[in-house]
């Protein structure tokens, strides 16, 4: 065993050349996991000062409106592009996937490397948003006329989704390459863990519609900088364009964060109740691979009342509202894992409960943003936001922290202390609720999102000043888990190489942190490994 | 209806055959002169909430009941649950889409008999101009009155307001009245509302629309039949020739 700090370098010690450079795919994930909780931190603190200025009506923190325009395009941006993408295909991929299929490494090392340059040099170009004059004041959407005529500098947005683009599609070519050809023998398709499925259906997702996403930003700096008229109606253009590319890719894009964020917690779930996966066929190939099927046929609810064509509007209520079919199916199976099973309590295991009760509500609620005659009333209110905080911000966020937790002795050899690991959660799920359940009621009755001010609404004021204490006990949630970490790195005890008693491959083939190459040996598996085995049925 | 049957989506249309019944019974509400979508809004929407809590209680209730009950009791515990046979495999994936689907199905009929009150004005509705601005909305009669981020409207009766913008996105929303649509430049859109009673209704704005979308607002005032008629009469131009209508694209079947 090395006395080395965050994984398994060759050496103790830092050296900066060794980790900018790096092709190991666990350095690797170490870079975006600190690209992505940089973005989270820094995106969060911009939902802290729009808190801050919504508790009371008319001017709170600022008297510019700009300003809180610009958090909130910084807000959504990061943390969609910055944090949930980056932290689930990134992070969590490039940690799992050769040590759960038995590989030494990914299939392309070097494209590995360029993807997170790619990716940091997005987070670069994002953040030049607080020091360049003009900064783009556009919301995560962008949508044109308003995106093209802003004095906002757009291009900043354009380069940084691009960037970040590029480093998704050569993360899915070498992901999927990965996956299939470089399985360690007896890893067959029918005991790949439940994180990889969930993860290559991610990247097919992505490999279909990042371009289109590419093709729709690339559009719009064309129309404001070079002068074309894709999206100007009075040259025959229609912003109806934009806002059908920007959600053919950006709906889909709801299941790339989702879905391994779910294969995450699959894999918590089945390890701390030592059980096995509940109808595993049923949840791989009719709800994993039935979300891929129906992801891109569902956009247009984003579109109801923009002026789409009725009898598009009236079929896509129907493959909307059948989204919860495999959603439904993936719930069923996880909820099912737990039966029979002996849960242990620990801090990721707490995190995966919460999800089951927080995915539950967000779920629900955007049922009603299926249908057409409700949506013409919650569209682009407040309810929207509180759904899409319930069913992707806070619930793919405890899939996001739950997975640090449940890697962190892998990850760093060290154990956390399971106090302010409990802790952190509690302060997290009741911080959740009390924004986000007000918050769903604030949209019911009428308010709308992206709004600095409410002086139409001033009976709003309580409530929000309500939900603004609330998301400050996010914010300490937020903290505290730092602090837990920076806790362990500090003083944490050591890991054995397997100290969950799971029995997936990268906690029972190799020690803690794994060494360059993963394993002593190659991995061989004999017939009856099955990484969900608990019972001893095979 | 039948317009759009001879449009060029016939068939995706027909085969949704439901769509045709139910759009000949929207208007033949019962003893009802017109349609009154924010009441059967709220109607939906009730009948939705009690749909999700139910499937909510149902889904929480077991979850909890199983995160309490299968509790490690020992250390070294292992859980026992043996994987499924093919026929069980089956019936638990068949049997949730069979109801899942039901459920998704019956909601979806549902909506389709609000959705067609919401986008099928009467006939002889009091048609306003709205067109929407960087930052409120103006509003033109066709007696030629002019206002600016306010609506002035008959109580009882049913309003139609065709929306178009002068720059950017935007949107006319009335919470009260449960109805919304987009603005958009150079398109020519439309909602219509039916308020009953006489009282002031917020109408704002909630796609971003730049810097001060925040304060893109204004009211609609619905007064009794009689002070509106008044009103029209005291605001009228006095030149006599008719106001001209704003020229607009047709806005698609929407």
């Amino acid at each position: 065993m090395r006395e080395t700090g965050l994984t398994a370098g060759t050496e103790a010690g830092f050296r900066l050349k060794e980790w900018i450079f790096t092709t190991d795919h666990k350095r690797i994930a170490v870079l975006y996991m600190i690209g992505s909780f940089a973005a989270f931190l820094l995106a969060g603190l911009m939902a802290m000062l729009m808190r801050t200025e919504l508790a009371s009506v008319g001017p709170t923190l600022t008297d510019n409106p700009t300003n809180y325009n610009v958090w909130l395009y910084f807000h959504g941006a990061a943390m969609i592009l910055g944090y949930q993408i980056p932290a689930v295909t990134g992070y969590f991929a490039n940690y799992y996937v050769p040590l759960m299929i038995g590989a030494k490494d990914v299939a392309f090392p070097r494209l590995n490397a360029m993807s997170v340059w790619l990716f940091w040099m997005g987070i670069v170009v994002a953040l030049l948003t607080f020091v360049i004059p003009d900064p783009p004041d556009i919301m995560w959407t962008g949508y044109p006329p308003y995106s093209i005529i802003t004095e906002g500098n757009t291009a900043f947005y354009t380069f940084a989704v691009l960037l970040i683009g590029f480093s998704s599609i050569a993360g899915g070519v070498n992901f999927l390459t990965t996956i299939i050809r470089m399985r360690a023998p007896g890893v067959t398709w029918g005991k790949l863990n439940m994180f990889i499925w969930c993860l290559m259906a991610a990247f097919v997702i992505q490999l279909i519609f990042v371009p289109i996403l590419g093709d729709a930003v690339i559009m719009l700096s064309m129309d404001k900088y070079l002068g074309t008229h894709f999206f100007d109606v009075a040259a025959g253009g229609s912003p109806l364009l934009y806002e059908n590319l920007f959600w053919f890719y950006s709906h889909p894009a709801v299941y790339v964060i989702l879905l391994p964020a779910m294969g995450v917690l699959f894999e918590i779930v089945a390890t701390f109740s030592k059980n096995r996966i509940f109808n595993y066929k049923g949840a791989v190939y009719g709800g994993v691979w039935g979300t891929v099927g129906l992801s891109g046929v569902v956009w247009v609810h984003h579109l109801y009342v923009s002026g789409t064509a009725e009898w598009l509007v009236l079929i896509v209520v129907f493959t909307t509202l059948l989204i919860s079919v495999p959603v439904g199916l993936l719930f069923i199976s996880m909820v099912g894992t737990l039966y029979k099973g002996a849960i242990d309590y620990k801090t990721p295991m707490l995190y995966a409960a919460g999800f089951l009760f927080l995915f539950l509500i967000g779920g629900l609620t955007g049922i009603p943003n299926a249908m057409s005659a409700i949506y013409i009333h919650i569209h682009g209110t407040q309810w929207i936001v509180a759904h899409f905080h319930y069913v992707m911000a806070v619930s793919v966020t405890s899939a996001i922290i739950g997975g640090t937790y449940y890697l962190w002795p892998k990850l760093t050899g060290k154990m956390y202390s399971e106090t302010l690991g409990k802790l952190g959660f509690s302060l997290f799920f009741l911080g959740v609720n009390l924004t986000f359940g007000p918050w769903l009621y604030l949209g019911y009755k009428g308010m709308p999102r992206r709004s600095y001010d409410y002086s139409q609404f001033p009976e709003f004021e309580p409530l929000q000043r309500f939900i603004t204490y609330g998301s400050y006990l996010i914010f300490a949630a937020a903290l505290v888990v730092l602090a837990s970490w920076i806790h362990s790195l500090a003083k944490g005890e050591r890991a054995s190489a397997n100290p969950w008693g799971s029995r997936s491959l990268e906690w029972t083939h190799t020690q803690s942190p794994p060494p360059p190459g993963n394993f002593e040996e190659p991995v061989n598996l004999p017939e009856d490994w099955d990484p969900y085995d608990y019972a001893g049925n095979r | 209806m039948s317009k759009i049957l001879k449009y060029r989506y016939g068939t995706a249309l027909r085969l949704f055959f439901l769509y045709t019944a139910l759009d000949s019974q929207a208007h033949a509400e019962m003893g009802k002169e017109y349609a009154t979508p924010h009441e059967g809004w709220d109607l939906l929407w009730w009948t939705l909430m009690l749909d999700i809590v139910i499937i909510g209680v149902i889904f929480a209730a077991i979850t909890l009941y199983l995160l309490v009950k299968y509790k490690r009791k020992g250390l070294n515990d292992v859980g026992t649950a043996k994987p499924l046979n093919a026929l069980a495999s089956f019936g638990w994936v068949f049997i949730p889409v069979f109801v899942f689907m039901a459920d998704d199905v019956f909601l979806g009929l549902e909506n389709m008999k609000h959705w067609l009150d919401f986008r099928r004005p009467p006939a002889d509705a009091l048609t306003v101009d709205m067109e929407a601005y960087m930052w409120g909305y103006e509003v033109k009669y066709p007696e030629g009155i002019t206002l600016q981020n306010e609506l002035r409207v008959p109580a009882g009766k049913p309003v139609r307001v065709n929306l178009t913008s002068r720059d950017v996105i935007h949107t006319l929303f009335i919470p009260d009245l449960r109805t919304k649509w987009d603005a958009l430049p150079g398109t020519g859109l439309f909602l219509w509302f039916h308020p009953q009673k006489a009282g002031d209704h917020v109408m704002t704005c909630t796609e971003y629309c730049g810097m001060l979308h925040s304060s893109m607002y204004g009211k609609i005032i619905a007064m009794p039949e009689g002070e509106f008629t008044k009103w029209v009469e005291a605001r009228k131009p006095r030149s006599q020739a008719p106001a001209e209508q704003t020229e607009l694209k047709p806005g698609g079947e929407s």
